[in-house]
Formats: C-alpha cells, sequence, structure tokens
C-alpha cells in the first residue's frame, strides 16, 4: 500500500509552516506520521502537501512553569514518559502515555500530534480533557489558547483553523491530595482502547471533594463524564462509589463497530470509571 | 524530488526519492537491503522495525524523507566481524522462531528494551516487545532468547 503522491517541506521555522498552511488548504502537518501515514496509505486521506514540523525547535520541551508544565507539541510519546517534569507535574499523563500503542510507535509518535489527530480512540486527548489542559496554537495572526472543552470539535476535527500549528499544551498541576488512574480497556496489547477512562479525584478526610472524568472512545470527541462527576462529588469512599460511576455513560453516544457495540460500551465506561476512580481514590 | 542522506548499517548514501516514498522501500528497493521484511504495512507487526538515531521505529510507517540526516540500522547491520549479535545468537540457540518473518524486527525490539533494561523479566519483555507480532512461536521461545540475549550483551558489554 503506497499513499497517493503529494509535495513535501520542511519550513526552518515556524513562521514558514504556518505560511505554508495558509496558503494551501488542502496541505496537512505531519508530525511522527504515526497516525497519519496509516492513513495516507489506506488512502483515507488525500493532502496536497505535507508541511513537517517535527524539528522545529519552536515546538520541542518539556518546561515547568511553576503553575503548570508546558508540553511542546513535538515531544514524542517516549519523551513524555520519561520527563521527570511530567512524571512529578502531570502523573496522570505519564501513566496514560505509556499505555499508547507500543515502544516503536512511541518512538515516532508526537504528543501534540495525537491531541491535534483528535482521534476520539486515542488515550490522550480524554486526559488532557480531563486535566483542563489549555492548547497553545499559532498563525501568523499571533498566538491563540483554546481550552481542552472547546479543541475537540468532532471525530479527527480540532478547532485548529487553517494555517494554525500547535505549539504545546499547559497542563495545570494539580496540588495535594489529587489522586490519578487510566483505564483501558482493549482486546491486544498495542491495540487501541476500546474504551478508556481518565480520572483525576481529589480527597480529604475520606470523602471526594471533586472528581474530573474523561472518556475514551465514547462519542465522536473525548468527553467528560458530569453526571458521575456530580455524583461523586463529596461522597464518602465506600459503597456508594460503584453506584456514582453507573451514571458515567450518562449522555454519551459510544460507536458501533466491530469491536463494541454502543450498549456494551456504555457498559464498559461505567465499570472502569468505578475501577478509575478507586484507584484514584486509593479506596479499597 | 527531495535529495536525502542517510546512513544505513554504516554505509553513507544519498538518494533522490519521491516524498512518499516508505522507509522500509527505500531499505528493500533501493539499498538491497531485503534483512527488513514488509508485513503488515500498517504499523500493527513490527516486522520492518529498524533503528533510526538509535531507537527502534516501524520502517513502514516513516518516509524516507522524514529520515533525512538520520543513522539507521537494519538487521543487516547487527552482525560484527562475521559474528552474530548476542542477541541473534540467543534467537537462534533458542529456537524462537519458526517461519522467520517477524525475527527481524523482534531481535531489533529487542535490542532496544535490553538497552533501556539490560535485565528484563519476563514482564518486562512481553510488554517491550508488544508491537512486534510472531504468528507461529506462542513467544515462548521469544521470551527465553530475550533473557538469554541480554545476559549475554551484558557479558559483551563487561568483557569490553
Amino acid at each position: 500500500m503506497i499513499p497517493a503522491s503529494f509535495d513535501y517541506v520542511r519550513p526552518g521555522s515556524l513562521a514558514e509552516a504556518c505560511q505554508e498552511l495558509a496558503a494551501d488548504e488542502d496541505a496537512k502537518v505531519i508530525a511522527g506520521g504515526q497516525s497519519l501515514l496509516p492513513l495516507l496509505r489506506l488512502r483515507l486521506a488525500y493532502p496536497t502537501k505535507l508541511v513537517d514540523v517535527a524539528r522545529l525547535p519552536e515546538l520541542a520541551g518539556v518546561h515547568d512553569r511553576g503553575d503548570h508544565v508546558f508540553i511542546g507539541a513535538m515531544t514524542t510519546h517516549d519523551e513524555v514518559m520519561r520527563s521527570g517534569v511530567v512524571a512529578a507535574g502531570a502523573p496522570l499523563l505519564a501513566l496514560a502515555t505509556a499505555m499508547v500503542a507500543d515502544p516503536a510507535v512511541r518512538h515516532r509518535g508526537t504528543f501534540g500530534g495525537s491531541l491535534a489527530h483528535a482521534d476520539p480512540a486515542g488515550d490522550l486527548p480524554a486526559v488532557v480533557l480531563a486535566l483542563e489542559g489549555v492548547l497553545v496554537a499559532r498563525s501568523a495572526q499571533g498566538e491563540r489558547e483554546i481550552p481542552a472543552a472547546d479543541f475537540f470539535v468532532d471525530y479527527l476535527e480540532s478547532s485548529l483553523r487553517q494555517g494554525e500549528v500547535l505549539v504545546g499544551v499547559k497542563i495545570p498541576k494539580l496540588g495535594d491530595g489529587w489522586g490519578f488512574h487510566y483505564e483501558k480497556f482493549h482486546r491486544t496489547a498495542q491495540a487501541w482502547a476500546i474504551v478508556g477512562v481518565a480520572a483525576a479525584v481529589r480527597r480529604s478526610n475520606g470523602s471526594i471533594q471533586e472528581a474530573r472524568i474523561g472518556l475514551t472512545n465514547m462519542g465522536t470527541t473525548p468527553v467528560r463524564a458530569r453526571a458521575a462527576e456530580t455524583a461523586l462529588e463529596g461522597l464518602e469512599l465506600g459503597d456508594g462509589l460503584r453506584q456514582a460511576c453507573e451514571e458515567a455513560a450518562a449522555d454519551t453516544s459510544p460507536p458501533a463497530d466491530l469491536h463494541a457495540q454502543p450498549d456494551y460500551r456504555r457498559h464498559l465506561a461505567r465499570v472502569l470509571t468505578h475501577r478509575a476512580v478507586r484507584t484514584a481514590a486509593g479506596a479499597p | 524530488m527531495p535529495r536525502i542522506s542517510v546512513k544505513v548499517d554504516g554505509i553513507a548514501y544519498e538518494e533522490d526519492v519521491e516524498p512518499r516514498l516508505l522507509l522500509v522501500h527505500l531499505l528493500r528497493e533501493r539499498l538491497g537491503k531485503t534483512g527488513t521484511p514488509a508485513g503488515c504495512d500498517t504499523s500493527n507487526c513490527g516486522a520492518c522495525t529498524v533503528m533510526l538515531d538509535g531507537k527502534t521505529v516501524k520502517s513502514c510507517s516513516v518516509l524516507a524523507v522524514q529520515a533525512d540526516g538520520s543513522d539507521i540500522v537494519t538487521i543487516e547491520g547487527l552482525a560484527a566481524n562475521g559474528s552474530l549479535h548476542p542477541m541473534q545468537r540467543a534467537f537462534h540457540e533458542e529456537h524462537a522462531l519458526q517461519c522467520g518473518f517477524c525475527t527481524p524486527g523482534m531481535v531489533m525490539a529487542a535490542i532496544d528494551l535490553v538497552r533501556d533494561t539490560p535485565d528484563p523479566s519476563e514482564e518486562a519483555i512481553r510488554e517491550g516487545l508488544e508491537g512486534n507480532l510472531c504468528r507461529c512461536t506462542g513467544y515462548c521461545n521469544i521470551v527465553r532468547a530475550v533473557k538469554r540475549g541480554a545476559q549475554e550483551m551484558g557479558q559483551a558489554v563487561k568483557s569490553s
């Protein structure tokens, strides 16, 4: 399987990359290519031009910025997993990233690429949504900050505009008392999540003060399990946890595919949310 | 057509490539490195795994132009002075293959794993090789081979 022909440019600067993308609406950014190349090979995408941003220094690096961690869009999954700054400031992200695909894919695939690809079956969109990350995009018109809740628009569609490049993501640090977990259900080791649940839970005096839950593959975008979050608020750790997590699939429209029907995905969302919240809260 | 420079198994090449040319096809069809097979074509099976600047990649999911300036090592570049790499030898000794199609990728992934985790547990080996599929062996002999290869790689480091 060979992709259809396209032009290829490797701009020397971010400004130049923005220009290339602004000038051609059928041009597409390539980062690590781990999602895009299979699409090209299966001829599901026909860009006229690939703009390679993988080596742009403006998009590299992980930085501790006090109240948040800034992760350059071209940071590979492997680099995210190994980053001490991420481990300290955004441990849920480190945990979930280690579950993305397999080592060889993680060497090439990038954090920003997997968010811009906006696949609701990808692990990281739901994690960034749960952590209330802010995505930073740059174009010739300047820089724009997009909260994760506004970034994922539809299946494989983000709110990035023509001529915009995702520069990086701000992940707010959550303070003391927060626990985290990512539960991923898949049939084979390197496969996509049939359903995944990212949970961040703040606990105090034996009860849950606040819960943030992001769901993977439960709709055309990653979604928050708002009803479950509300049901968990103020709840004492104990028997009520499972019942609160029964709300996890409320207001979701999960897809049907070879792996699962929507009702089975709803079931998984409830079970996995319970597991994720229980682990995140450190409950028995 | 873009011109790229790559080093493959220690030899420098300059090639004019169509942007859509995949690294696996550059290796096999232009440079004759047929030791790297193209398997599933969709970054699933890992048979085409090579080292790009010291890290494993699936060469069916990298464009040759993306590899411009890189140092690539394939299964053909592992043996030194006519003797197999310890991991290749371990796969041979432990009979970690039947048809052999996945073996080049398995060996590359195993070496990458051991560089990171010099004495991997069985669980670490199975996780480290999760991107490589074998449809013959059931993996038992592969796990044994990686353990043995890891030990021999460790000894090779100590004695050098």
